[in-house]
């Protein structure tokens, strides 16, 4: 048998092998623009994940894609929220309060008296006993502390609080409705410190002691 | 030493005007900014004194207890008697110690202040605590004193690290009736202390300049020519009584200082303590004896309630309870009350009872057997001590131009009358005390004494002192006066012996009354013979009645309550180019220094060498 190749020569007929071929040749086009198409579409998210954030979240992009979505989506809902400042309460010295436990039980014999069951006495001598105590308390008080009224008005008389009054000496309690000046009636005058007069302790002192056992000889 | 180092030193350093009130129970410090301007006001203030309240708490007190403790070495624990300015102080003194010795007084020193005025006991040696067992140590009188004063200067340095107060204008007060040798002593313990430049001024005149200087120059107004003034200090552990005249010279007024009284120990402590031996009687009879710790506690609460039934005119009594001392404070507490009926009695009518002016403190002759203590005054009425100085001072303003008393006049009438001291507080002993005085002046036909308002009765003495530092730049009036008393020296009589009898003493005047200070006296005829290398004792007197004795006048007779003994004087010439024996001719002369002590000297007629004659603090042995 003898071949010859001429370019020239056009087919005037389709045979049935020509068409099937023509059909494979779009199929397998349309595949491959599809493919291309999604690659593409991927790629472009995978950038926008990269500009908006750079936690280490990001670091398993590696991973498969479906994955990496998801975490983005958590890490955005996040990122609005200030992250609150962690909240420091003062620690209340126990040297101070053993201090003044000390005093009450020095001067007011305090301790003792709330050690005590008084169910088993009777009133009068709880009232002699809470003389001592009141007495003591009194000057150990008074000897450390400056005790000033908040407010100078009598206990009973009306009050306007304006705006902006400070709300840690004056506490509003009933029918707290409506914006200031507030005005309702004073039920407590209040009490502050002005001044206090706590003793200075040595290195050694153990403030844990707040009476010595007492031994006469 | 020599008079050139009293001076005041000034230094660019210098600041504040301080005073302090070195006080029988308790100390206070005052100050006041130095200013230069002429016409700046006085600003001063108490200084918050850092001490220990209990072991291991350093708390600021505006008053300092003058108590020491000697504690057991086993008793604190250690480190817990540390102070902001040293790890283990060398006493422990203030407020701590007074706690302690309440309930321990074997180991508490007290009122050292009172026996350094005690001419029987030699305030160098270790005696006190006085009643201490053997194994306790004892410190001197005048090693609490420095103790006080070494507390005051370190707390000052603590406050004020920039100014030390050896570099202040220092004014330390005693009490108007201390004698040269127990001025003498403070102001050595003053100078042991670094504190060298301190002056003396006397309790009734800082007083008096406390209340000048709060009056604001109204005093002119409260106080004229001619007037007496009487102060009476009565403090917790002391009474103390002075006259000051106000007189004019050249259309200003001045003040003279004319009279003090003696030293009368009776004050607040004793009236607590009375107060508290009568509810004691109480409840003896009611069948409720107590202990000596309650009766301790009982004073506490007498003091207490005194003041409630004294401020609160309302109260008829005040509760008392004495509670428990151990942990159950329902059981076995002693409940009483006192009265105001009882108060009066006790208060008014036995410490300022209705007495006559020619009533006299009675005085008990002593018994033999008596334990070394301190003279308490044994008339607990002050009104009494009041009538006799009042008495015995009659002439004191005979020599003021401006003052004319009556001539029929049996005790001098003071024409006002200015407080001091905590007790006086109390308006009825205040006002008891008025009204006797004034029923006095009545029945001589004297118009009655006014009080003197706006004196502030606790710390009056140390805002006074420093208030005299501020005088002495020249910015205020000075109360004048010099010497309280005129002093002689005793010398036997050249008589032949007479057995059964002492050689008769003839007292020779070295010092007048009235001296001023910075100036010097010498007897220049009198001539004794001084033998070098053995030591000389003289007898030494002192007047606060004969206002007329020169130097070198002798008495060779005088009645008992005219002159006061006190302690003996001692000289011992050293050998310095003299052999041993030999006898030296001196005559003496006497000089108040600027500081406000006396100060004698022997001096040699050939050489003119001196020699200082000491107070001869250890005549008691």
């Amino acid at each position: 048998m003898n071949y010859t190749i001429d370019l020239s020569l056009k087919p005037t007929t389709f045979d049935l092998w020509h068409v099937c071929l023509a059909g494979t040749v779009v199929v397998l086009a349309l595949v491959l623009i599809t493919v291309l198409l999604s690659v593409l579409f991927a790629m472009m998210r995978c950038k926008k994940n990269h500009s908006s954030q750079s936690t280490p979240a990001n670091l398993v992009a590696a991973e498969p894609i479906v994955k990496v979505i998801e975490k983005i989506v958590e890490v955005e809902k996040l990122v609005p929220a200030p992250i609150p400042e962690p909240v420091i309460l003062k620690e209340a010295t126990p040297d101070a309060a053993l201090q003044l436990l000390g005093l009450l039980q020095k001067n007011a014999r305090f301790i003792d008296f709330i050690q005590e069951d008084i169910a088993s006495y009777s009133d009068a001598d709880v009232g002699v006993a809470a003389r001592v105590v009141h007495e003591g308390c009194k000057k150990a008080v008074h000897e450390h502390f400056t005790l000033a009224p908040i407010r100078t008005e009598l206990e009973g008389n009306k009050v306007t609080l304006p705006a902006g009054f400070d709300a840690a000496s004056v506490r509003l309690t009933g029918n707290i409705v409506g914006s200031a000046p507030f005005t309702g009636t004073l039920v407590h005058k209040g009490w502050q410190v002005t001044d206090v007069r706590l003793a200075k302790l040595t290195q050694t002192h153990n403030a844990n002691i707040v009476a010595p056992a007492e031994v006469e000889l | 030493m020599n008079f050139g180092d009293q001076q005041i030193t000034s230094s660019n350093t210098q600041r504040y005007s301080v005073g302090i009130d070195l006080g029988t129970t308790h100390c206070v410090l005052s100050y006041a900014p130095i200013t230069n301007g002429a016409d700046e006001e006085f600003v001063q203030q108490v200084m918050a004194i850092p001490q220990l309240f209990s072991p291991g708490l350093v708390e600021n007190s505006f008053q300092l207890p003058s108590f020491i403790y000697q504690a057991h070495p086993s008793e604190l624990a250690e480190g817990s008697t540390s102070l902001p300015w040293t790890l283990k102080p060398q006493y422990l003194l203030g407020e701590i110690a007074r706690s302690l010795g309440s309930k321990t007084p074997i180991r508490l020193v007290s009122s050292a202040k009172s026996w350094l005025c005690h001419a029987g006991v030699d305030c160098k040696a270790p005696i006190l605590p006085a009643e201490a067992p053997e194994e306790v140590e004892r410190i001197s009188p005048f090693q609490a004193t420095t103790a006080y004063l070494a507390h005051l200067k370190e707390a000052w340095l603590s406050l004020h690290p920039d100014a030390p107060l050896e570099n202040q204008d220092l004014v330390i007060t005693v009490p108007a009736s201390f004698d040269p040798a127990a001025r003498d002593l403070t102001v050595e313990a003053a100078r042991s202390v670094g504190l060298g430049q301190a002056i003396l001024l006397e309790e009734p005149q800082a007083a008096l300049y406390s209340w000048i200087e709060k009056s604001q120059g109204d005093w002119r107004k409260q106080a004229q020519c001619g007037d007496v003034i009487l102060v009476v200090d009565v403090g917790g552990g002391t009474t103390d009584l002075s006259l000051i005249a106000v007189t004019e010279d050249q259309g200003s007024l001045t003040l003279t200082r004319i009279a003090v009284g003696d030293h009368i120990l009776l004050g607040g402590d004793n009236m607590d303590l009375a107060l508290a031996y009568t509810v004691k009687v109480k409840l003896d009879q009611e069948g409720k004896p107590i202990e000596p710790w309650q009766l301790q506690a009982l004073t506490h609460s007498c003091r207490d309630a005194k003041e409630k039934l004294f401020t609160n005119t309302e109260l008829e009594s005040v509760p008392l309870v004495i509670a428990n001392r151990g942990s159950s404070l329902m059981a076995g507490n002693i409940r009483t009350e006192l009265t105001r009926t009882e108060l009066a009695n006790v208060l008014v009518e036995g410490f300022f009872p209705w007495v006559s002016s020619a009533d006299r403190p009675i005085s008990r002759p002593r018994t033999g057997l008596r334990t070394a203590g301190l003279p308490y005054a044994q008339d607990a009425a002050i009104t009494r001590h009041l009538a006799g100085f009042l008495s015995k001072q009659s002439q004191a303003a005979q020599e003021m131009s401006g003052i004319n008393p009556p001539q029929n006049a049996s005790f001098i009438h003071p024409t006002a009358v200015l407080f001091n001291g905590g007790v006086l507080k109390a308006h009825p002993l205040a006002e008891r005390l008025m009204a006797v005085l004034n029923s006095w002046l009545s029945t001589e036909q004297a118009p009655s004494a006014r009080l003197l308002s706006g004196a502030d009765l606790d710390l009056a003495v140390a805002r006074g002192a420093a208030y005299y530092g501020h005088v002495r730049q020249g910015k205020g009036i000075r109360i004048k006066g010099g010497t309280a008393a005129a002093y002689y020296v005793g010398i036997e009589s050249a008589m032949p012996a007479v057995p059964g009898f002492a050689p008769e003493v003839v007292a020779l005047c070295v010092a007048p009354f009235g001296m001023e200070e910075g100036t010097r006296e010498e007897l220049p005829s009198d001539e004794f013979g001084l033998v070098v290398g053995e030591p000389v004792r003289f007898r030494f007197f002192a007047s606060t009645t004969r206002r007329e004795d020169k130097v070198g006048s002798r008495l060779e007779y005088w009645s008992n309550d005219e002159l006061d003994e006190l302690t003996e004087l001692d000289i011992t010439l050293p050998e310095e180019g003299r052999s041993a024996g030999m006898v030296v001719p001196v005559h003496l002369c006497s000089a108040i220094t600027e500081v406000g002590t006396l100060e004698l000297h022997a001096i040699s007629q050939k050489d003119h060498s001196q020699w200082k004659i000491e107070f001869d603090v250890r005549a008691g042995e």
